[in-house]
């Protein structure tokens, strides 16, 4: 009876409530621009009814730095990436503005992102590190190094607030049918699938973090963790090596694979490149 | 100088006479604490902005002094009164010696 | 495994501890607060500290500082191994005398704000930041 009671006892005092968010705060960037952080699944998703941004899971005063662009950290990372834009690099003496005369010619690139080039899924570094070896002759950036990642985080903000819509059917099919079986493959010591977390629990806790969907719509995003902006596949990489796992490499097929099919559950949220998260 | 830092900062561009606005600024720098270990397990040494100061035309509006506790790329937010046009100029002093300005100027209709 | 009334004293009280003992005495801030102040005594009341109650990574945790009447306010993490934070010194065109930043904080501990006014006289503030681990790593 004793240990009962104790029991009891114990669970007031430690234990957070079991279903926690998302809350109910709308994401309205600069005053001016209305996020959709929130919005039915996508006709594919066969678990989930409703879709939610990151943002929704995170407490007030992280959400906060992503509300206005100044205090968004990421933004100066945007700011030197515009730098770079301009930039000369490489044996052709060529910057991306020598070829492209602003940046906000892409508009819409990334929320459609990955997709099917001449039979190869790509995503957004393969096309700037094609673009530095085949018309700057430029040396390839470093996947998840700042540049890169700015670059990135640049070209995703012209379509800040532009529904994700990445196409899985036709040439992208079997690229997406791979990262599909990925999600759901439990990997590591740990024997945990992406699902596990972000598909049959998200909204509770794990140990202090708040699990959310594992949306992708933000990225890359500035993790206060790291201090920096982060790419896709880092996170990739951290939630299966979190597993202990042997994890993939960034840049590998199969985290392009995944980067698709996860991209593709978020179809219908905003684009809110550059994110903030904890 | 160390490498990748860039300024940012944020001043309306008009005010009204005497009007009190407020001001925010963010600078990219890691802030190397100087209690972390490389891979090796050597101490990293400390390298940090350790001041920042705004003036408007030469007049003090705040003057901070930054720990290794201040987080990297150190962000601040203050008001300040402007009197009269002219030029707010911001510096941070670097731990190696490096000092980083940005001015801007508003004017008071 | 069967709990003997012994164990389950020692659990409970260890469990106790643990809740009460947070956080451990900060004699490092005092002392450095003594260095500042001269010894002097501390008011308050004249200082608001806004901080989060949780702070979900304690890599950046947003605080804010508003001392009217304040020459300068100097902020201390009392659980970081080395408790100074930042001095904000206010010129004469600042008419709030407030600041915010973004400040490091190695675990869960008291945020503290010392303003020395302009008559010369002290004030204090203190509040507690819970800092969560997270599940995640990068």
């Amino acid at each position: 009876m004793r240990k009962v009671i104790m029991t009891t006892a114990c669970l007031a005092l430690f234990t957070a409530p079991a279903w926690a968010g998302p809350d109910e705060d709308n994401l309205v960037i600069n005053d001016e621009t209305e996020m959709i952080t929130e919005v039915a699944a996508p006709a594919h998703l066969e678990n989930v009814d409703t879709i939610y941004s990151g943002w929704r899971f995170r407490t007030d005063e992280t959400q906060a730095l992503q509300l206005d662009d100044f205090d968004n950290p990421a933004m100066i990372f945007v700011d030197q990436a515009m730098d770079l834009f301009n930039t000369v690099d490489g044996s052709e003496g060529k910057s991306c503005a020598s070829c492209h005369e602003s940046v906000e010619e892409f508009k819409g690139l990334s929320a459609s992102m990955p997709k099917v080039v001449d039979g190869k899924l790509v995503v957004m570094e393969d096309i700037l590190n094609t673009h530095r070896a085949d018309v700057m002759g430029a040396e390839p950036w470093k996947w998840s190094g700042p540049e890169m990642q700015s670059m990135v985080a640049l070209i995703g903000l012209q379509s800040r607030g532009m529904p994700v819509n990445v196409k899985i059917d036709g040439d992208a099919a079997p690229f997406w049918e791979q990262g599909k079986e990925m999600y759901y493959t439990r990997y590591g010591q740990l024997e945990l699938s992406c699902a596990n977390c972000h598909e049959d629990s998200y909204g509770k806790m794990i140990r202090a973090d708040h699990l959310s969907q594992g949306q992708i719509n933000g990225f890359p995003t500035y993790r206060l963790k790291q201090a920096r902006l982060i790419s896709r596949h880092n996170r990739f990489r951290g939630c299966i090596r979190d597993t202990r796992a042997e994890t993939f490499a960034e840049g590998s097929d199969e985290f392009r694979a995944l980067e698709l099919y996860v991209a593709s559950r978020g179809n219908g949220l905003s684009v809110e490149t550059p994110a903030v998260r904890q | 100088m160390a490498k990748g830092v860039k300024p940012r900062v944020k001043v309306p561009k008009s005010a009204a006479a005497g009007e009190t606005i407020t001001i925010k600024t963010l600078i990219s720098h890691k802030m190397e604490s100087g209690q972390r270990k490389d891979s090796d397990g050597n101490p990293i040494p400390r390298s940090i902005i350790n001041r920042f100061t705004a003036d408007f035309n030469g007049q003090n509006v705040i003057d901070v002094t930054l720990e290794p506790a201040i987080s990297t790329n150190p962000y601040f937010q203050f008001d300040s009164i402007v009197p009269e046009s002219g030029e707010f100029t911001f510096t941070w002093y670097d731990d190696d010696g490096s000092v980083y300005t940005e001015t801007k100027s508003i004017s008071v209709s | 495994m069967e709990l003997t009334r012994r164990q389950m004293l020692v659990t409970s009280t260890a469990a106790l501890a643990s809740v009460v003992g947070l956080p451990a005495f900060a004699s490092a801030t005092d002392d450095l607060i003594a260095e500042l102040t001269g010894g002097a005594s501390l008011g308050s009341g004249a200082i608001t500290l806004d901080t989060p109650e949780i702070a979900e990574n304690g890599n950046t945790v947003p605080v804010s500082v508003t001392a009217e009447g304040a020459k300068s306010v100097t902020l201390y993490a009392d659980g970081n191994p080395v408790p100074n934070v930042a001095t904000f010194n206010f010129g004469p065109l600042n008419p709030t005398r407030s600041a915010a930043t973004r400040i490091r904080l190695a675990k869960t501990q008291n945020v503290v704000a010392v303003a020395q006014m302009e008559d010369g006289s002290w004030q204090m503030a203190k509040n507690e930041i819970k800092v969560t681990i997270g599940g995640c790593g990068g």
